[in-house]
This record gives structure tokens, C-alpha cells and sequence, in this order.
């Protein structure tokens, strides 16, 4: 009995890691599963029939499919690109410069996070409307609304790892006669590419992934949420499987690739000069 | 390898004087020539506008009014980085992404340089860091880190090389290796060192010259010894090394010349101080004595010394430091003073608490404060 309760002492918590792991990661097995199943005997789509390749050889085969995911792919990078310049500034100004309005602008910046995405679309429509875009709803709407809850997520993300930066090392590079560009491109830049890196990751999942506030604002234009949304009310096609399991793939590779990288960084592999 | 061929002369303060938005004085009207290839200290507790002055010189910090110089160029509204100066930081600020080697490299590299390689090579030999020069700040020890910040300052030959607090992070035993090691790098290399620190040990132990700061004002400049043995305040009295002060007034003036001495009434005993460390015009003053100039003996014994003898202190702690024992004495008229005596064992044992003991000093040893001044003064601070 004792050793049995050293055993599961030893081992408790390592089997429950193991078990919150496969919490989290099931429902991306199953994706990853499905995405090899044919489904055209069956009439029910949510169980898994037989072994084959057809959906990843032809993933655009469901109509709509391929072009809702690009519309999500130019959004995603669009709002990505857009917010993070804007907000990288912005985090920039907040942190680096004492001026009026500084502690609103925090508290206004940050709002936009605690808003329940239904009310923001709603109201985000109203103003739509309200200006006379009411007819051109899609795209454009849809990109704007995106980068503006971006934003928010890039400041705050930005911010934090700019404040954590030493200021003397800018004053450091000035001594050691770098102009302000040089000292911010050799300096600072790098020093806060990984806080604007990861906000450029963020904010493309979110813009990806948004549906609410994509919905409500999109007029006849469709995103892949919004796709898989409408497809879910016949039947999920397998394709979207496919979709599902080569995003995961590629967020783990990214997460690798920067683990990789970090890594090497860290060994300081680097040449003398 | 001497750098100092191609100085361009002293840096020279005038009028320099800084006021914050808020309205705080950190320097006020400072006036300063530091010669050229001199190690100078800057020595004050925290707050008294060293290190806002050292800023100035290395233009972070823009001075409200009066100039800076170097030779006969004026910096005073030069950007940093057009400046011959470089800074050793107080936390060193290295650079966290780039190698020992390109943090040595980023000044001369910005400059154009032609050969950066060989000159940070030469560096990394002189401060004993070429082993670590693939390495990242992260990876060195504190005084590895303490030299990256030197080597990558004097790499740059500055005309003039600002050090704010460098040793401030490292423990004791380091701190003393380290300015031993500072003070070889700067003979070697010949540059003009300006020091500033808190730490009036380290400012003594490696400065030609050394100013007291306090409040925004030089208090008293001079050589280590000169300061030590004749300040002119109670502020660098007590902030530089310990003073006992007993409070005096002055009966009689005598002699000329070298041999001139101020006679001053202390509790009924009369001292003689020579007239050249008498810095009041008033007949009150602060007679002063450093701890380990201070003679006892306890009462009735002779006294090796031909100062007057001041009877009736009373021991009320006696602690053993090893080399030397630490007495605390109550004088007659309740004053405490301090008394530092080196065990030579001649005594052959310490002098117990309650015993009755004379105390006296060498004349030419004592000074003479103006009485207008805090007899605390400098003291919290240290």
C-alpha cells in the first residue's frame, strides 16, 4: 500500500501532465483523423468509415471552400500587417513618451479586449451603416473591423516587451556613437522582434479564427469560419479536415521553429565577429 | 600602448549647472578642470549630482547653463554620439543579442574603423576576456561582465572615459581585485578616467584626484592624502573616512609662517592646531580628530604623545576587529568619541569596558571646522 502511494507520488504528477496534454491535443488527433476519412457511403459524417487520401489530394473539391480560405488568408495577413505597425507605434509611444492623455489612451486601448465580440460587431455595424457602407459590406469591412481589434492585442503585447527592455542599452548605443537609427535598427529592434513577432502570430490566429464580429459585418462576403459555420448545418465536409489539421501543422512548426531558434541563440553560436 | 598621444587636452567645466522639470538643483554651477590622463573621482553620497554630472558629460542629460570642454572643443550640446567620450555603465548595459566580440566591436564599428577585428582582439587580451569573446553577456560571471563594459568603452580611445558606479554590482572581495585591475588598465592605456562613486574606499584607493560632492556642490577637491588628513568641512570630515568633532573656541593665535597654530579651548583643555588646517574665521570651531590618531591610555599611565591629554573619558565599548580594536569613549562632558587602535600587542590584552582612560593626539594631526557647520553632516549617508 505504502509503495503503491510513493509509486503514484512519483508519478502523480507526471501522469497528470500527461493527461491534461491529451485534453488538449485530442480534439486535434480527431481533426487530424478525419481528415482520412471517406465519408461517401455513409450518411453520418461524424464517424469515421474508411482509410483514404482523397480528401488531401483533392482539398478544394467542396464548393466555396478554398476561396472562403483565401478571403481568411489576405484578411489574416492584411489586419496582421496593419496592426502590428499601428500597434507596435503605439506600444512604443506608450511606453517610451510621457504625454496627456497617456493613461486614457491605456485605458481605451485596452477596451476593445474586454468588449464581448457580439456587441462590438453590432455596434461596429451600426457604424457601418450609420456612414452609408451599408451596401458595401464584405471585404473591406471585414479588414477594418479586424485590424481594430488587432490592435489592442499587438499594444499590449508589444507593450510589455518593451518595458521590460533595460532604456540604459539605448543610451549605451548613443555613447558608442550609433545614431538614433542605427541604435533603433541594431538595438531595440531586435531586442523587441520577439514581442512583435509573437503580436504578428496573435493577431493573424485571431483575425483567422474570428467569427462573430466577421459575421455580422461581412455582407455576402464569405470567410472560412464562416464557411465551415454554413457547411456544419448539412454536414462537415472531410476537406475542412485537411484545412484544420495543415494549420496546426503549421502553427507547430512555427512554435518549433522559434523554440529551434531561441535555442541556438541562447548557445551563443555565433562567430567571434 | 599609449592612446593619449592623440587626446585633445583637459575636460573643463564651467558654470555647469542642472535643473530638473520638477525644480530640483541636482549641480549647481559646478566649475572643474580635470587634466588630461588623470584617474579623478567624483565622490558623494546618492542624490549629490555626480552622477547627473557625469550624464552631462556624456551628453544624456542636457545641462541648463554653462559649458563643457574638451581641450578647446565645446560639447556641451554635442549629440552623445558625436562626443570623445564613452561611459561605463553601472549596470555595464551590454548589449544582450550581441556576442563579447560584437559588443567590443559596435563602437568602432560605428565609427567606421578599419580593422575592428584586430583592435577588439587586442582589447579582449588586454582585460583577459579573449576566451569569452563568442560568448553572450548572459553567460559571464559579473566580473567578466564589469570588463566588457571597460573593453568596449577604451576600445574607442576616448579622450575622455566616464565610470558610474562600475564596480557598484560586484561583491567586496572582487570590488578590491577589480579596482587594482582598473587602475593597471588605466596606466596602461593612459586615458583620462573620471570615477564616480559613493564608495569613498574605491574613490582613495584608485584616484589621482578626488572631489567631495555633496548637494550639487564640490565640497573639496585634492589628493586622497590631502583630504583624508586636512578636509575643510564637517561634510567630507565625516563622509571620508570618521571624525570625532568636539566642539572648541579659539584663545589664542601664535607663531608665523609654516610654524603659525591656533590655540583652541576644548571642555577646559587646551589644543593646538596648526594654522594651515584651521578652516574658520570664527572663534568657534569643530576640533577634529580621525578615530586611529586618537591615543589612550588608561588613567595615570604616560601618554605617548606630545598633545595635550584630555583626562577623564571612561571606555563604554570596546569592540575587536582583529587588526585593530574599537573603542567608544565618553568624554567628561558626555560627547562620545571613537578611538582606533591598531593591536601591536603591546597591550597585551583589550581595555575593559568602564575602565577611566587619557586620551590624547599628535597636534599636527588635528584640524579645526567652522562651528556654523552640521557636526552630522555626511554621517547618515554612509
Amino acid at each position: 500500500m505504502t509503495r503503491l502511494g510513493s509509486w503514484i507520488g512519483k508519478h502523480l504528477m507526471l501522469t497528470l501532465g500527461i493527461l491534461v496534454l491529451l485534453y488538449m491535443y485530442i480534439p486535434n488527433f480527431i481533426v487530424a483523423l478525419m481528415s482520412f476519412n471517406d465519408s461517401s457511403e455513409s450518411r453520418n459524417l461524424y464517424q469515421f468509415q474508411s482509410f483514404t487520401w482523397d480528401n488531401w489530394l483533392n482539398p478544394c473539391e467542396p464548393q466555396g471552400m478554398c476561396e472562403s480560405l483565401r478571403v481568411s488568408i489576405s484578411i489574416g495577413l492584411l489586419s496582421t500587417l496593419v496592426a502590428t505597425i499601428i500597434g507596435t507605434l503605439a506600444a512604443f509611444a506608450l511606453v517610451r513618451h510621457r504625454f496627456e492623455g497617456r493613461s486614457t489612451m491605456n485605458l481605451v486601448l485596452f477596451l476593445p479586449m474586454a468588449t464581448p465580440e457580439i456587441v462590438m460587431g453590432s455596434s461596429l455595424l451600426a457604424l457601418f451603416v450609420a456612414a452609408g457602407f451599408g451596401g458595401q459590406l464584405g471585404f473591406w469591412t471585414v479588414l477594418i473591423a479586424h485590424i481594430m481589434f488587432c490592435i489592442s492585442f499587438v499594444v499590449v503585447t508589444v507593450r510589455s516587451r518593451l518595458a521590460g527592455l533595460d532604456s540604459n542599452l539605448e543610451k549605451a548605443a548613443s555613447d558608442l556613437y550609433a545614431n538614433e537609427w542605427q541604435t533603433f535598427w541594431r538595438i531595440t529592434f531586435p531586442l523587441v522582434f520577439p514581442g512583435i513577432l509573437a503580436a504578428a502570430l496573435l493577431s493573424f490566429s485571431l483575425s483567422f479564427d474570428d467569427f462573430i464580429i466577421t459575421n455580422l459585418n461581412s455582407g455576402t462576403t464569405v470567410t472560412f469560419p464562416m464557411f465551415v459555420w454554413g457547411a456544419a448545418q448539412r454536414g462537415v465536409p472531410m476537406q475542412v479536415n485537411v484545412i484544420g489539421t495543415l494549420m496546426f501543422l503549421l502553427a507547430l512548426g512555427i512554435v518549433i521553429g522559434g523554440e529551434l531558434l531561441s535555442r541556438r541563440r541562447a548557445h551563443g553560436k555565433a562567430s567571434a565577429l | 600602448m599609449s592612446l593619449a598621444d592623440q587626446a585633445r587636452g583637459d575636460l573643463k567645466l564651467t558654470g555647469l549647472h542642472k535643473r530638473y522639470p520638477n525644480g530640483f538643483v541636482a549641480v549647481e554651477s559646478l566649475d572643474l578642470v580635470i587634466p588630461q590622463g588623470s584617474f579623478f573621482a567624483l565622490l558623494g553620497p546618492s542624490g549629490c549630482g555626480k552622477t547627473t554630472t557625469l550624464r552631462m558629460v556624456a551628453g544624456l542629460e542636457e545641462a541648463t547653463k554653462g559649458t563643457i570642454h574638451i581641450g578647446d572643443e565645446d560639447i556641451t550640446y554635442a549629440k552623445p554620439y558625436k562626443r570623445p567620450v564613452n561611459t561605463v555603465f553601472q549596470n555595464y548595459a551590454l548589449f544582450p543579442h550581441l556576442t563579447i566580440a560584437e559588443n567590443v566591436a559596435f563602437g568602432p564599428k560605428r565609427r567606421g574603423a578599419k580593422d575592428p577585428a584586430s583592435q577588439v582582439k587586442e582589447i579582449l587580451a588586454l582585460t583577459e576576456l579573449t576566451e569569452q569573446a563568442g560568448k553572450k553577456p548572459a553567460q559571464l560571471s559579473g566580473g567578466q561582465q564589469q570588463r566588457v563594459a571597460l573593453a568596449r568603452a577604451i576600445i574607442n580611445r576616448p579622450d575622455v572615459l566616464l565610470l558610474d558606479e562600475p564596480l557598484g554590482a560586484l561583491d567586496l572581495k572582487l570590488r578590491r581585485a577589480m579596482q587594482v585591475e582598473l587602475k593597471r588598465i588605466q596606466e596602461e592605456v593612459g586615458l583620462t578616467f573620471v570615477h564616480v562613486t559613493h564608495d569613498q574606499e574605491e574613490a582613495m584607493t584608485m584616484a589621482d584626484t578626488v572631489a567631495v560632492m555633496n548637494k550639487g556642490r564640490i565640497e573639496q577637491m585634492g589628493a586622497p592624502y590631502d583630504l583624508y588628513t586636512n578636509p575643510q568641512t564637517t561634510f567630507v570630515a565625516n563622509f571620508l573616512g570618521r571624525s570625532n568633532l568636539i566642539k572648541g573656541t579659539v584663545v589664542g593665535r601664535e607663531g608665523t609662517g609654516d610654524d603659525a597654530v591656533v590655540k583652541v579651548d576644548m571642555h577646559g583643555t587646551i589644543a593646538t592646531i596648526k594654522a594651515s588646517k584651521v578652516h574658520t574665521d570664527s572663534d568657534h570651531g569643530w576640533v577634529g580628530i580621525r578615530p586611529e590618531k586618537v591615543l589612550i591610555q588608561p588613567a595615570g599611565e604616560a601618554l605617548d604623545a606630545p598633545g595635550a591629554a584630555l583626562s577623564g573619558a571612561v571606555v563604554v565599548d570596546a569592540s575587536y576587529i582583529g587588526v585593530s580594536t574599537d573603542y567608544t569613549l565618553r568624554m567628561p562632558w558626555g560627547q562620545e568619541i571613537t578611538c582606533f587602535e591598531q593591536n601591536t600587542g603591546r597591550r597585551g590584552g583589550l581595555i575593559p569596558v568602564g575602565t577611566k582612560v587619557d586620551v590624547s593626539w599628535r597636534p599636527e594631526f588635528a584640524f579645526l571646522l567652522d562651528s556654523a557647520q552640521d557636526v552630522e553632516a555626511g554621517l547618515e549617508e554612509d
